[in-house]
């Protein structure tokens, strides 16, 4: 057997689901270390960056935008511009849009209200490097649990991201339509999350990894990490 | 010297939070508020620099920092 992927989870003043992305990054059978903010540098071997949900820096100024100018995204951007993996969770979503790894920009939602629920999610393109252990248009359960969840973006990345297929997730109903009844926050086309133009790096925010076990609502979200230690 | 920056959300990006609040002065029965959009204020004391130098630095930190351009515009207001 090869080597196992090697994980660095970021951890920021404020992030509070790293345990649950390690959690489920080892049961796929990753190697997991938590890596401080302001370290200079990635640990050697470093094949996948995680950014995990939480309040970083108490969601000042904008959600993400202290924590994207932390010393480990210098590090974070260098290990993406060689084409290594980073994965943004909620927090780490707004985080990486603020760092200008992926596009756009996570908006309070359309209700005002935080969300704390489950979602359907159809997973849209199939990258070989996140999600290959899903079938195309699969609609799967994950957690939202946010208040600035609404993905917007200049009507010309919008159209960029539909058109090469960057569209991870987008939210829907149960029968897989994603309809406007079916978005819980105002993300423009129901996006849930994206890709980055080298399919590297992926945003999102709902909460894949508190789907990979029976006993706390189902497995759903196994399949991404899966697919990531398998990379 | 301390300068004034103000940041606010571009008109085609939707602001439900200036919306809430424009319902809740209508609501308190003030008449004529037509539309509220909510934006943030940073007061910046500066130390050493002053003119042109300033305002490139200020903008400096409107850019890299203070606003996401993305979806926010900025202004610098002198006293």
């Amino acid at each position: 057997m090869s080597k196992p992927l090697q994980a660095a989870v970021l951890l920021f003043p404020g992030s509070n689901r790293e345990g649950d992305v390690a959690r489920a990054l080892r049961q796929a059978g990753a190697r997991v270390e938590i890596v401080w903010h302001n370290c200079d540098e990635l640990p050697e071997g470093t094949d996948l960056v995680v950014l995990p949900g939480g309040f970083s820096y108490g969601d000042y100024l904008r959600c993400g935008a202290i924590a994207a100018r932390a010393r480990v995204m210098d590090a974070t951007r260098e290990h993406a511009s060689r084409g290594g993996l980073v994965l943004g969770i909620c927090n780490g979503f707004q985080i990486l849009c603020e760092a200008g790894l992926l596009p756009g920009v996570l908006m309070r939602n359309k209700g005002l209200k935080f969300i704390g629920r489950m979602q359907t999610v159809r997973v849209e393109t199939v990258a070989p490097l996140f999600t290959r252990r899903y079938r195309p248009g699969q609609v799967v359960t994950y957690a939202l649990a946010h208040g600035e969840g609404a993905y917007v973006a200049e009507d010309a990345v919008i159209e960029e991201l539909e058109q090469d297929g960057r569209v991870a997730f987008r939210y829907c109903d149960a029968a897989g339509v994603a309809s406007e009844a079916a978005n819980p926050n105002g993300s423009i086309n129901n996006i849930a999350g994206v890709y980055s133009a080298g399919f590297n790096v992926l945003g999102l925010m709902p909460h894949p990894e508190n789907l990979v076990d029976t006993l706390t609502g189902g497995l759903d979200g196994r399949p991404l990490f899966e697919s990531l230690a398998a990379a | 010297m301390k300068r004034r920056i103000v940041v606010t959300l571009k008109p085609s990006v939707l602001d439900p939070q200036g919306k809430a609040i424009e319902g809740a002065l209508k609501s308190l029965g003030l008449v004529g508020v037509a539309s509220v959009r909510q934006g943030k204020v940073f007061d910046v004391e500066l130390d050493g620099v002053e003119g042109e130098a300033a305002d490139a630095l200020l903008k400096q930190a409107c850019e890299k920092l203070l606003a996401n351009t993305v979806v926010e515009s900025y202004a610098v207001e002198h006293e």
